[in-house]
């Protein structure tokens, strides 16, 4: 193969090639070239997001560990720590949809585990094209089988998330997988290799030749061929993934272990790479000695092989015995294929010779970093902000209401969650579909709260407010369950870096993340960036997906989103504007997809989760739900609506000055909808007006109806038992389509 | 004080849960036992726990029945020991021949997860005996082969020999095909074995054993096995 072809096979260019000649002093091997190619991929060198990246707040009084590592680490008092991050599983999730998702969880899972940590929470963050597309429904049905498969399996209830479809998803799905651990803070582990002489060991299923290239895969676009890249994409075993589990968390217990990274993207070779240049050390291994699933696989198929269910340790010298022991425990190979080096170098033996030798930093700090052009597109310009006035009013607002309520981003996602196993562990005490889950945890009196939230139509309109008000509704829906936010993990899905408009958008996110996490206080402890979201040239809206945790200190302080009492007085806390450029009304009534996205005012939002913080912990609060998609009309709909099926009316009268519609569906951000027993309310609102939050009683809950006035003027009175049918069955209906 | 054994194989999931609400809810001594063991003495009842032993690659249940521990909970259950099956282990023991019938693919082909109403058919069993009979309990699902299946003459006898503990019915109380969402033969969530020392459900009462996870009735039913065993014991 002459060079030209070898470096496009490779996904490196000519220059990058350069650089790799000059700094190893002589041409790569071909297995040498192979490393480089993964290593020095977009998804494992973060190679044009790396200079912006470096812009978010990563410390904070409780950050244990932050980006770098396989997970961050966050403080949680009680002497426990919690590991969290999310990671894209997008390309692999279109090429084979159950797989895909499958393994982006399993991937994700082993990440918290390296760390020493207990799995106990699994959320995700899906995007898909609309359900009238047949390819859109087959993706949906497999990537949420794959997720249910693998994380049920694993015993890890999925608590949370979040699923929204826009045309821009049409065959680019988004598939972004978090995890929680807790760990004991005085246990995390690292990954980094130390010790001359430690024996390097290779821990669970043996190696095949499946997703070889995966992460190079990952850093390019789709054509018309996609389909044919579908032997890059990895097959999970979760059974296989459940005994590497409880035989590491058994290992971490003993005195056996040095360090442990899991082999994810580019496998062996970047699990190696990595925990040598972490510890300043050479690794040295012999691949005759790797379990192998099938024979006849070549030196490169070895180090490029993305099989799954893989962990690479290092073990003190003489505590040899002891990994093994605990591997036969739970009848899994256990190999010591090489040991700790002091020269720096991943030396890579295969029949007795050197097959690859290159300095670890090389591969895994010293590769390229771009500074990528940016440049704002001319469309931005020139949008404006949209009103009530601006378009039809409805005939009839509750037809219009069912009109929200089926739509499929707002519907309830039931169809999906019930097939993830949300329960075991049991201590899940706020259900899938709220603003946020919640997990108690056993032996001490506290919960952690998660969230994950993204708007991609937001970001494609104003990235930078995309990227702002992802953490802001985020931390305003941990708020809302009365939880106080502890740190952020972010999963950036972007198109082709290589195009000056996508690399703006990622710039202005990662500006608004920025902004937006240091006004709260919320570091970011770790994530992922996934480029090159397109098929056939066409970009997904810029997608920046932001997880945050949080604490309650008291669980049984946590408040639940939906009414709880008949006679509960309806507040709304916080202003609303006419607002609807970008919003889900003007999309699913209107089909428009323009204006200005609602704007964001930092301090407005924090001085509403002040209020949040100090009502909950005082429980003024018998319900509050967060106002996102479809505005105060949706956030009414939802809170009649609980999570076992039960149901509660309510009366609603606004005086506003603007239209019905405005009132209903605009979506000014910072606001919570919340339900207030009526001995509270007094305290409730001198609390309010400290926080200098407005404060509006809009309403009564109670009977089996919904009426809302508005101006004195009827607009909606439906059962709520209709509304809660056409929400509840509206993706289950549009599966069928 | 009797002692409960929950069995752990490769794959459980819910041995913890089961543990902590015999344990840490009810103040009763549980322990966890490893299925490479092969004796059960000192115990006077056994768990099954949830879970996808041996990752349920072939059939549910059906290697695990191989594992050395199931000589003991055979012997456990000749004896007239409670042995109780929780999903997965409802499964096992079917396969270990201990209780009649198959499960099947949920009529979905999904996995369900769900609060589901259950009637109690019978206040004798281990499972059942602080309820009232007919009592209605809201117990989850969580599995995705519950569709629960025997031959004509098995659900027979079953019936005529009021062997089924729990039926998947509405808030009402009454058998409706929207309670049943996995499709099982006479809505059947739980059985019992001839001698009425074995039981097997498929709802989970280890994941509602205290009102903040939903509800509380699955105290109940760890609250009857407690019961059952001292008075048996």
């Amino acid at each position: 193969m002459i060079l030209d072809e070898k470096l496009e096979a490779h996904n490196l260019t000519r220059d990058e090639y350069d650089t790799i000649v000059s700094k190893l002093g002589r041409e790569p091997n071909d297995n040498e070239l192979g490393l480089f190619s993964v290593m020095w991929s977009e998804h494992c060198s973060y190679k044009s997001s790396r200079v912006h990246l470096k812009r978010l707040p990563t410390k904070g009084p409780n950050v244990l560990q932050g980006p770098g590592e396989n997970a961050g680490v966050v403080d949680i008092g009680e002497g426990l720590a919690a590991v969290f991050k999310v990671e894209s599983h997008n390309h692999p999730s279109f090429i084979e949809p159950f797989q895909g998702a499958a393994t982006g969880v399993g991937g994700i899972i082993r990440d918290i585990f390296t760390m020493g940590a207990r799995p106990i929470a699994l959320m995700n963050s899906l995007r898909f094209g609309p359900l009238s597309v047949a390819k859109n429904r087959s993706i949906l049905r497999g990537a949420v089988a794959g997720i249910a498969n693998y994380g049920n399996s694993m015993g890890i209830p999925t608590v949370g998330g979040e699923v929204v479809f826009e045309d821009s998803y049409n065959l680019n799905p988004l598939v972004n997988a978090f995890c929680l651990g807790i760990a004991p803070k005085e246990r995390i582990f690292l990954a980094a290799a130390e010790g001359v002489g430690n024996p390097v060991f290779y821990v669970g299923a043996k190696t095949g030749k499946d997703g070889i290239h995966g992460a190079t895969m990952a850093s390019a676009e789709f054509d018309e061929a996609a389909e044919e890249k579908r032997p890059t994409v990895q097959v999970g075993d979760p059974f296989m993934e459940k005994l590497l589990l409880e035989a590491c968390l058994e290992l971490m217990e003993s005195d056996a272990l040095v360090a442990i990274q899991d082999m994810g993207a580019a496998g062996l070779t970047c699990s190696t790479c990595e925990m040598g240049a972490r510890g300043g050390m050479g690794i040295e291994i012999d691949l005759d000695k790797v379990p192998k699933r099938e024979t006849g696989m070549s030196a490169y198929e070895i180090l490029l092989s993305e099989s799954q269910e893989r962990m690479l340790l290092v073990a003190h010298a003489g505590k040899e015995a002891k990994v093994e022991a605990i591997f036969d425990k739970w009848d899994l190979d256990a190999s010591a294929i090489g040991r700790v080096t002091e020269d720096g170098l991943l030396r890579v033996i295969a029949d007795g010779r050197t097959v690859a030798s290159v300095p670890n930093r090389y591969l895994a700090d010293e590769g390229p970093v771009y500074e990528r052009a940016l440049e704002r597109p001319a469309s931005f310009a020139t949008q404006t902000e949209v009103h009530a006035d601006d378009v039809d009013e409805p005939s009839d607002l509750g037809e219009t209401l069912v009109q929200m309520l089926s739509s499929h981003t707002i519907a309830s996602k039931h169809w999906i969650y019930e097939q993830y196993d949300h329960m075991v562990r049991s201590n899940t005490i706020v259900m899938p579909g709220s603003d946020a889950g919640v997990v108690r945890i056993k032996g001490t009196p506290m919960a952690l709260a998660m969230c994950l939230d993204g708007n991609g139509r937001y970001a494609s309109l104003d990235p930078y407010l995309g990227g702002a008000s992802a953490v802001a509704e985020s931390c305003r829906n941990l708020a809302a369950v009365g939880a106080t936010p502890i740190g952020a993990t972010n999963c950036l899905n972007f198109g082709n870096p290589e195009k000056p408009e996508i690399m703006w958008q990622f710039s202005q996110a990662v500006d608004g993340i920025r902004d937006a996490c240091e006004r709260f206080g919320v570091p970011i402890t770790g994530g992922n960036v996934s480029f090159y979201n397109e098929t056939e040239g066409v970009g997904i809206y810029p997608t920046p997906v932001i997880g945050v945790v949080g604490i309650i200190d008291d669980a049984t302080k946590c408040v639940r989103h939906h009414f709880q009492q008949p006679g509960d007085l309806i507040y709304l806390l916080g202003e609303t504007h006419d607002e609807l450029g970008a919003s889900e009304y003007l999309k699913a009534v209107h089909a428009r997809i323009d204006g200005r996205p609602p704007r964001l005012d930092l301090d407005v939002e924090a001085a509403l989760h002040g209020l949040m913080k100090d009502a909950t912990s005082q429980r003024l609060l018998r319900s509050a739900h967060d106002l996102s998609d479809g505005g105060l009309g949706i956030a009414i709909a939802e809170s009649l609506f609980g999570p076992l099926g039960e149901t509660m009316g309510a009366a609603v009268a606004i005086e506003a000055p603007r239209r019905a519609d405005g009132v209903l569906f605009s979506e000014t951000q910072s606001r919570i909808l919340a339900s207030v027993a009526p001995e509270s309310v007094d305290t409730l609102s001198a609390l309010a007006e400290r926080h200098g939050v407005p404060l509006s009683r809009i309403g009564v809950t109670g009977g089996e109806r919904l009426d809302i006035q508005i101006n004195g003027t009827h607009a909606i009175s439906e059962m709520v038992a209709t509304l809660r049918e056409t929400w509840w069955t509206a993706i289950e209906r549009g599966l069928s389509s | 004080m009797p002692r409960f054994a929950v069995c752990v194989f490769p794959g459980s999931n819910c041995e913890e849960d089961v543990q902590y609400a015999l344990q840490n809810v009810l103040g009763e001594l549980a322990e966890l036992v490893w299925h490479k063991e092969s004796s059960l003495a000192g115990y006077d009842a056994a768990i099954l726990p949830g879970g996808f032993a041996h990752g349920d690659y072939l059939r549910v249940g059906a290697i695990a029945r191989f594992s050395p521990i199931m000589d003991a909970v055979r012997a456990m259950a000749d004896d007239g020991k409670p042995v109780i099956g929780i999903c997965n282990g409802f499964q096992m023991l079917q396969e270990a021949g201990l209780l009649p019938g198959a499960m099947l693919r949920n009529q979905t082909l999904t996995y369900i997860c769900r609060y589901l109403y259950l009637r109690a058919e019978r206040a004798d069993s281990p499972m059942t005996q602080t309820l009232a009979n007919g009592e209605i309990v809201r117990i989850p699902i969580g599995h995705a082969d519950g569709n629960f299946y025997a031959d004509d003459e098995t659900l027979d006898t079953l019936e005529r020999d009021s062997r089924v503990v729990f039926r998947y019915v509405n808030e009402a109380g009454e058998r409706d095909e929207s309670s049943n969402p996995n499709g099982a033969a006479h809505a059947i969530a739980g059985i019992t074995n001839e001698q009425g020392n074995v039981v097997g459900l498929m709802p989970h009462p280890d994941r509602c054993y205290e009102p903040e996870l939903g509800t509380d009735d699955g105290r109940k039913l760890f609250e009857s096995l407690v019961a059952w065993t001292k008075d048996h014991a």
